[in-house]
């Protein structure tokens, strides 16, 4: 599965990762960093493409068993 | 259906060019700088950022939507924390210089300068406001904090056209500020995650 992985140590909390996802999966934990819900991410890059200090990247993750 | 929050970019295009016609508009742009700082401070972290910066709408309105961004992932050294709180030290030394300058017009030491500075060194004259209704001190402040503003926009729209969009928001000062206030207040927070 794809998941959205943020660097928290250099994202800048501005949220416009937030408002672009689709699924609500990202929330701004305190205005200090980003923080993606895996459980509904679906891997669909728009945070990715949309974060203004490219800091997330979406990556393969293993499948919970 | 759109909430009413999305439209504050109108607030800061409205803002931009009221400052054309009538200086002590300016004033208005304190909210941009009080607001951000308050909401962190009584711990509501980045949500200026999040949800009622204008400015940032107006980057993202003209970056994405009217698709004068470039989308360039930012350098770096731009993210790099040594920039964003080099660049909030020097903004804020510019801006202490700037309310000094004010204090000299306040006190009688200098007259007031009918100008706007563009990114600290070009000097616009700015002579075409009647200021005379108010105190000389609060015309000087108007015009130096519209140079801020001004000054900040134009750096925006720069990195907005380079790079991606809203690349304001990672160097912007009132950003770095508020995240840091948050980091300051949620300390054992984020020591229990890490």
């Amino acid at each position: 599965m794809k998941k959205a992985m943020v660097n928290q140590t250099e994202c800048v909390a501005c949220g416009v990762c937030k408002k672009v996802c689709p699924r609500q999966a990202i929330t701004i934990f305190h205005g200090i960093y980003a923080e993606v819900n895996e459980d509904l991410c679906v891997g669909c890059r728009k945070c990715e493409k949309a974060c203004p200090a490219s800091v997330i990247q979406v990556v393969q993750k293993e499948v919970k068993a | 259906m759109k909430k009413w929050n999305e439209y504050l970019w109108i607030f800061s295009a409205l803002y931009l060019t009221l400052g054309f016609f009538n200086i002590l508009f300016a004033w208005i742009g304190m909210i941009c700088f009080i607001t951000p700082l308050l909401l962190s401070i009584i711990g509501k972290g980045k949500l200026y950022c999040n949800s009622y910066c204008g400015r940032g709408q107006l980057f993202e309105l003209l970056g994405d939507r009217l698709k004068l961004s470039s989308n360039r992932n930012i350098p770096a050294f731009l993210r790099s924390k040594w920039f964003r709180y080099g660049f909030l030290v020097f903004f804020m030394t510019m801006f202490g210089l700037m309310i000094f300058s004010t204090y000299l017009v306040f006190n009688g030491s200098n007259n007031l300068k009918e100008v706007v500075t563009l990114l600290w060194t070009i000097q616009l004259p700015w002579n075409w406001t009647n200021t005379s209704s108010v105190s000389p001190w609060i015309a000087q402040f108007a015009f130096g904090f519209y140079s801020v503003m001004l000054t900040s926009t134009i750096l925006g729209l720069l990195t907005m056209i380079f790079f991606k969009p809203r690349s304001w928001c990672v160097y912007c000062p009132m950003g770095t500020m508020t995240q840091g206030i948050s980091m300051l207040k949620y300390k054992k927070e984020i020591n229990k995650i890490r």
